[in-house]
């Protein structure tokens, strides 16, 4: 009679459990907000301000994420996640997306059972010094003390570096950039090492960036994007098309500034009508309404605008485009085609 | 034979089950292993189909697939290239290797502060009753903070350490104190230092017979033999004329600067002393306070006996007090030794390589194995207990009270 019991219990348990995924925009949209998975405090990327708002070029992408699902940009709550809990609080579905300076890697895409329907940021890890060191080139710190923060690819990237090229050095673990940074400012370790945009981001923020140099070698490939749990289809797409919405914003013009008016009445651009809603039904294919697109670009203006606002040449972080500019102009972000 | 009994049979009836008080407890049993059972193979059931449902199975293989980290204090050689599995060996050495330093000096530590809690001088007690319930009342995990962040933020940096730099070594130039941690001389074996070696267990040993035989005169004559200058002879004479004999096969590698950083020596990192200190002492403080239970427990009449017989004070704390309160001792400080090892999983705080933070950690980061991981760590963190407290109270039937 046990027996039967048991076996019981394990069916009704089947039945229970099997209902998953595949339901992250009705979440969403009965929860009247977006759980977006971010950094704990990268200056330009992800940092609340004085104000306790959340700011920064991945907390962009997160608005123009909640704004094209909600119609509201500040209906966003943000998840500080370390680089070790990241992945698992997005597969335990405590956040929607993560938006977290992570690199899109064959690992994390099948094994880890993730997705990462769109890249916003193509980097490559980097090394920085303190410049009293007089180092110039990676190949000089045989021997060095290095910070990595544990959970990410950077230690993988760093170990096989020193490897292949010969070199020994102390791995310093730390949990988060905060600790890194500390470490590294205190001489604890000779090097900081993470994606470059993440040493001018943390760069930016001491006293006296001037005595750190980055050095010049890139020892990886790090496209960083967007992550969503591998399954739900549908919300991958939402997410994928929302960054090339931005993207594609960029290419044909269309800015914060006047994609209100340009959404007001077809133009005679047909890609930007499709874009924004004013011919076709790209909205209700992704099951969101038709000016979904104008909802994103007018939390905080196309790509290249978040880009510029954030981390931008102009700003402490000062990044070049580089790789990030469009195609147009050399760089490899395309935007899909709208149609 | 006769059937004695001339009752009809009673006849089972499936209410019995409930109202006879025969079978009803029987009844709760199966009721609630059947509950349990139900409920565990839920939480089986669940966890595979929701894995399933994540696209994810479980699977061991991780652990024979290359590591590709890694890991700064090795106690056995260690590569990137080396497995996954190899990688969580070198952590559980080193979880193994702070939690027997730690117990250690924990219970040093931990018997002075009872004993001394217990002292008849007013401003000792009061020092070691303040020690004492600051360690016990505050966090675990702060301590271990405050020692780390002590010990990379008031040290000098390896570079200070640099001709007309601020810093310089202590102990005749031997030891550099610094924010990556303590260099020291590592002894290197030479040939024949072996020999050097027995000799000096040999002479260890002759100090323990050494006592053994004044004692036993003692007993018997009633003369004591000069054992303290013997025993001192015993331990540095015979190994000082062997090193020097065999061409002194031991040599201390000294750390130097060069480079980033010293080369050579023994380098004892942050990170360890932050988590040795702090478990010692905070685990310390609840030892402490089981020593002192343990000494109250031993009634005073023996205090008395002992100093009516004109024992000193400290020879009766050594001979009569302390071996009685031992049984008291013992059983309690099982768990805090356990609590101890199991504390040390805190090292991530600090970036400590243990077992947590390897295969607890970066494997399970870059596999994405949490479930796997974890399962295994917790079976190695109940095996590390089973073990410690089997031998404990292995130790504790030996001293405990034998009843004849
Ligand atoms: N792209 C790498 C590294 C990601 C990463 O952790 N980046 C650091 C610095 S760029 C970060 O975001 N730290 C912020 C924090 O610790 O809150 C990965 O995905 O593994």
């Amino acid at each position: 009679m046990t027996k039967t019991v048991f076996i019981g219990a394990l069916a009704v348990a089947g039945l229970t459990a099997g209902i998953a995924s595949a339901q992250t925009l009705n979440d969403v949209q009965e929860r009247g907000t977006l759980r977006c998975g971010s950094n704990e405090g990268l200056a330009g990327f992800a940092a609340p301000d004085a104000n306790g708002n959340w700011e920064g070029f991945d907390v962009a992408l997160c608005r123009a994420i909640a704004a094209a699902v909600l119609g509201d940009g500040q209906a966003v709550e943000f998840v500080p996640l370390t680089s070790q809990t990241r992945f698992t609080a997005l597969a335990a579905g405590e956040v929607d997306v993560l938006v977290r300076n992570s690199t899109w890697t064959f690992t994390r895409d099948t094994d880890l059972a993730l997705d990462f329907p769109a890249i916003n940021y193509y980097d490559g890890q980097g090394f920085m010094v303190p410049r009293a060191l007089g180092v110039s080139s990676a190949t000089e710190l045989d021997g060095a003390t290095v910070c990595i923060q544990t959970g990410t690819t950077t230690e993988l990237n760093l170990a096989d570096y020193f490897r292949a090229n010969g070199l020994n050095y102390e791995p310093v673990p730390v949990a988060t950039n905060a600790e890194g940074q500390q470490q590294y400012l205190a001489g604890a370790c000779d090097v900081y090492t993470t994606d470059i945009s993440g040493l001018a981001a943390t760069r930016a923020t001491f006293e006296a960036p001037g005595d750190h140099v980055i050095l010049p070698e890139v020892v990886s490939k790090e496209p960083l994007g967007p992550a969503v749990r591998h399954g739900d289809n549908d919300w991958g797409d939402i997410v994928r098309w929302t960054t090339h919405a931005l993207i594609a914003a960029e290419e044909y013009g269309v800015t914060q500034a006047n994609v209100a008016e340009l959404a007001a009445a077809p133009t005679d651009n047909p890609e930007v009508n499709r874009l924004l809603g004013t011919e076709g039904e790209l909205g209700a294919m992704i099951g969101l309404s038709a000016d979904w697109a104008v909802q994103a670009i007018s939390v905080g203006g196309n790509y290249g605008e978040i880009f510029e606002a954030n981390i931008g040449e102009s700003t402490a972080v000062g990044l070049a485009r580089g790789l990030n500019a469009q195609w147009t102009e050399g760089g490899l972000m395309y935007g899909g085609p709208f149609r | 034979m006769a059937d004695i009994s001339d009752q009809p049979r009673e006849t089972f009836r499936i209410s019995m089950l409930l109202y006879d008080a025969r079978y009803r407890s029987m009844t709760i049993q199966v009721v609630a292993a059947m509950l349990i059972m139900l409920f565990l193979a839920q939480l089986v059931d669940n966890t595979v189909t929701n894995l399933a449902a994540l696209g994810k199975d479980i699977s061991f293989s991780f652990l024979g697939s290359t590591a590709g980290y890694d890991i700064n204090q090795q106690l056995i050689p260690f590569t990137s290239q080396d497995t996954h599995a190899r990688a969580a060996l070198v952590g559980i050495l080193n979880t193994l290797l702070v939690a027997v330093l730690g117990c250690i000096l924990a219970t040093i530590i931990g018997v002075f502060a009872g004993v001394l809690r217990l002292s008849s001088n007013w401003l000792v007690a009061r020092v070691m009753t303040v020690y004492v319930e600051c360690m016990r009342n505050t966090p675990l995990l702060i301590w271990i903070l405050i020692v780390f962040a002590v010990m990379t933020e008031a040290t000098p940096q390896p570079r200070d350490f640099q001709e007309g730099g601020t810093a310089s070594m202590i102990l005749w130039d031997s030891v550099a104190i610094s924010n990556r941690g303590v260099f020291m001389p590592l002894p290197i074996w030479g040939e024949g230092s072996g020999i050097v070696v027995a000799i000096f267990i040999l002479s260890i040993i002759g100090i323990f017979v050494l006592r053994y035989v004044a004692r036993k005169r003692q007993e018997d004559t009633g003369q004591q033999l000069p054992v303290l200058p013997l025993s001192l002879a015993l331990f540095i004479l015979p190994v000082t004329l062997a090193f020097f004999a065999l061409g002194r096969p031991i040599s201390l590698d000294y750390p130097v600067l060069g480079g980033f950083n010293f080369q050579g020596g023994l380098q004892v990192r942050n990170s360890f002393i932050a988590l040795w200190l702090a478990l010692s002492l905070y685990t310390s403080a609840f030892i402490a306070e089981i020593v002192r239970s343990g000494i109250l427990a031993v009634s005073k009449g023996q205090t008395e006996a002992a100093f009516a017989l004109g024992m000193q004070p400290n020879r009766t704390m050594q001979l009569i007090i302390l071996p009685q309160a031992l049984r008291v001792i013992i059983p309690p400080l099982i768990s805090q030794f356990l609590n101890l090892t199991k504390n040390s999983s805190l090292a991530l705080a600090v970036g400590y390589m243990d077992a947590r933070s390897t295969l607890g950690g970066i494997t399970v980061n870059q596999t994405g194995r949490e479930l796997e991981g974890i399962l295994l760590l917790g079976i190695f963190y109940l095996i590390t207990s089973l073990i410690i407290s089997s031998a404990m109270n292995f130790y504790n039937s030996g001293v405990k009270l034998k009843e004849r």
